[in-house]
């Protein structure tokens, strides 16, 4: 009945004689606000689209995307259409080839093409700069022989597979490369050789390391929320401050706070040293231990806050019943508090994980080579060599795992926790 | 509460769970302490221990023009693209939350989604993208990215203070005749406003503490604060950096602040109205 009343109120009543039931101007005003509301959302669904989910979009397709031989060659790969595949082809490939070669001469065309072709045979870009450096063919030789005087690889079937093999308009390179696979001269899929396998250590180290930072993080935000949970609102608001201060500090306050604490002359190491647990300074710094200190500082909070939640809900009454039933105290903390907090142990723990899969700044200014995940390495294809395939491949990859993760977590441990997440 | 009759082992647990705490709240607290004494030190070394006392760090932050610069940035970008945030999130929560349509749950994970998205993910994408129609190293582009980057902040804590919001209110205004955009100046507005606000310093924290989508989007003019921030963490790390750590400490404190008061006068008119 609410939703009559919703709106009879911005509505005239019926009319007495009007010919239109009640039911369908009922109908026709909820449209109208429908509308109404919905166009609210329109700009900021606008907005969001055109300027977030399409340039992620067209990052994806970056990854796929085979425009070289494709949008360079299209009449050789046309003639090469009909083409049996068993021994060169005819005349009219190597003509079209030979246009479009002096076509793309001088101009970044020819590189790529070049450069593409290149990853199918190292050894086949000189092929393509030498020969372009000798175009235009005389017309009065036939291409063929031309092109094989200039240089005896374009007799070869091997060549014009290659030629026929990149050609398509997607290629799954990229996204094979990202885990260590290639696909060989027969089209199988391969691992690629072993100087080349990076990105599956990479991905494994991303995990693992964020497994670790997640486990720590698990240790460490456990007891603080439960003794929030279990203090009157005044203490625990007290020592929620002591949580939700660094939360809101700058993630680049912190990363130099551990700088100066970690520094080979910094406090931690003077500590250790009048200790009497070290003799030297320990190199604290640009390594894993650095990136794993820090990273646990920055990300603590968000396992906290969703414990503490959790752990605010459960009754005081279980436990109690427990003991009272004779049950030992850490039997009954265990088969009766814990499995309560397990809600909260999946949010926090999937948010730390999602959350350091994809962190750049810590392992960027706190670790060494070792210590760089999957971002460091997107961001190095992207600014640095400029290979915006390879880069959009990883990312591919990071964004399949995060939403997984977050689907996951939206799923079974409820959306409504996502405003704990924070920029990273 | 630790009774009288505790045994040995309750006292222990008891004990022994206020230290651990203790110990592990240290953790989290004393570093951003760490700090702060360092920004007054007078020679030009970040450790201990400080040989004088001195504002020099913080002359040196007021007059550089390369951190100037950054901070006015800074101050550019963030307010920009908050109100930005604000305005679109707030606007489009209210057709979330009142508008019935097919497909809202996936266009509000849509909406969300730059919160869920690797930020690394986020920039590489924007500067691709954005590149060619010349957005990079512009103010529109920085702000706009920002204000996505905020805007899902926005848009979880309106709609959850929507949903708490007694439209009846609503209802009764137009019924005594306000028209909409009266009933949602004098009505919704101060209603929900508390929402909105700790949406917005969310999405201020967010943008003022943003680097890794600057990096990609952002010229050397165009560098904030956290991105300065970052070059000299990187390079060299001086004084200055310590004392620009201890105002956004300060910043981030009267953020807090804001926020948990927000929160204690939304407690509370929850109280009198039960």
């Amino acid at each position: 009945m609410s939703t009559a009343v919703d709106t009879s109120a911005a509505l005239p009543l019926p009319a007495a004689g009007d010919g239109t039931p009640l039911k369908k101007r009922l109908r026709r005003a909820e449209r109208r606000r429908n509308l109404l509301f919905g166009a609210l959302i329109l700009p900021l669904a606008l907005v969001v689209l055109v300027a977030f989910i399409w340039p992620i979009g067209s990052l994806l397709t970056i990854g796929v995307d085979n425009p070289e031989i494709h949008d360079n060659l299209p009449r050789t790969l046309a003639v090469l259409e009909d083409w049996n595949g068993s021994a060169p082809p005819a005349e009219t490939a190597y003509r079209a080839l030979a246009d479009e070669l002096t076509a793309a001469k001088g101009s970044p065309a020819i590189a790529a093409i070049a450069k593409r072709l290149n990853r199918e045979n190292a050894g086949y870009r000189s092929l393509v700069m030498k020969t372009a450096r000798k175009l235009p063919l005389d017309a009065a030789v036939p291409a063929r022989e031309a092109l094989v005087a200039i240089d005896a690889q374009w007799g070869e079937l091997a060549t014009w597979q290659a030629i026929h093999r990149a050609g398509g308009a997607l290629t799954p390179f990229y996204l094979l490369a990202s885990i260590d696979r290639m696909i060989d001269a027969d089209g199988n899929i391969v691992v690629a050789p072993e100087e080349e396998r990076i990105y599956v250590d990479v991905l494994l180290r991303t995990f693992w390391m964020s497994l670790i930072v997640t486990v720590c993080c698990l240790v460490l935000g456990f007891p603080v929320a439960y003794l929030m949970a279990s203090l009157s609102t005044r203490h625990s608001n007290m020592l929620m401050i002591f949580v939700l201060l660094p939360f809101w500090t700058s993630v680049l306050v912190r990363v130099a706070a551990w700088i100066v604490l970690l520094q080979n002359e910094g406090l931690v190491n003077r500590l250790l040293m009048w200790l009497g647990l070290t003799d030297s300074p320990l190199q604290l710094l640009f390594n894993r231990f650095g990136v794993y200190v820090a990273m646990d500082h920055i990300l603590l909070p968000f396992m906290v806050l969703p414990l503490y939640s959790v752990m605010k809900g459960i009754s005081p009454v279980y436990m109690r019943a427990a003991l009272s039933l004779g049950c030992p105290p850490f039997r009954s903390f265990w088969k009766i508090y814990f499995p309560q907090t397990l809600p909260g142990i999946g949010a926090g723990g999937l948010l730390v994980f999602i959350m350091c899969m994809g962190y750049y700044i810590t392992p960027a200014l706190l670790g060494g080579p070792k210590e760089q995940m999957l971002s460091y390495f997107i961001a190095f294809y992207t600014n640095q060599t400029i290979n915006w395939g390879m880069a959009a491949a990883l990312s591919a990859v990071l964004l399949a795992a995060t939403l997984l993760l977050y689907m996951v977590y939206a799923r079974y441990l409820g959306p409504t926790r996502v405003k704990y997440m924070k920029a990273r | 509460m630790l009774q009288p009759y505790a045994s040995p082992v309750e006292r222990a647990w008891y004990y022994g769970m206020r230290g651990l705490v203790g110990l592990i709240l240290a953790f989290l607290f004393l570093p951003i302490l760490v700090i702060v004494p360092l920004s007054f030190n007078a020679d030009s070394f970040l450790m201990y221990p400080m040989s004088g006392f001195s504002l020099r760090w913080y002359e040196e932050f007021a007059t550089s023009p390369a951190w100037r610069q950054a901070l006015m940035n800074s101050l550019i970008v963030s307010p920009l693209a908050t109100l930005l945030a604000m305005v679109l999130g707030t606007l489009a929560s209210i057709g979330l939350v009142r508008a019935e349509f097919p497909g809202k749950a996936l266009l509000t994970a849509v909406l969300i989604s730059p919160m869920v998205v690797p930020v690394v993910v986020i920039g590489v994408a924007m500067y691709i993208f954005f590149a060619p129609l010349g957005l990079t190293g512009s103010y529109t582009g920085l702000v706009l990215a920002h204000a996505i980057l905020g805007v899902p902040f926005v848009v979880t804590t309106v709609t959850a203070t929507l949903q708490g919001f007694d439209f009846n209110l609503v209802r009764a205004a137009s019924s005594l005749g306000a028209n909409p955009l009266t009933t949602f100046f004098r009505v919704t507005l101060p209603m929900v406003a508390p929402g909105i606000i700790s949406g917005g310093l969310f999405a201020f924290a967010t943008s003022f503490d943003e680097v890794v989508v600057t990096l990609f989007l952002a010229s050397p003019e165009q560098a904030t604060l956290p991105r300065q921030m970052f070059a000299g963490i990187r390079e060299n790390i001086s004084p200055t950096i310590a004392a620009v750590a201890t105002i956004l400490i300060v910043l981030s404190t009267l953020m807090l602040m804001t926020l948990e008061w927000l929160r204690r006068r939304a407690e509370r008119m929850r109280g009198a109205r039960s």
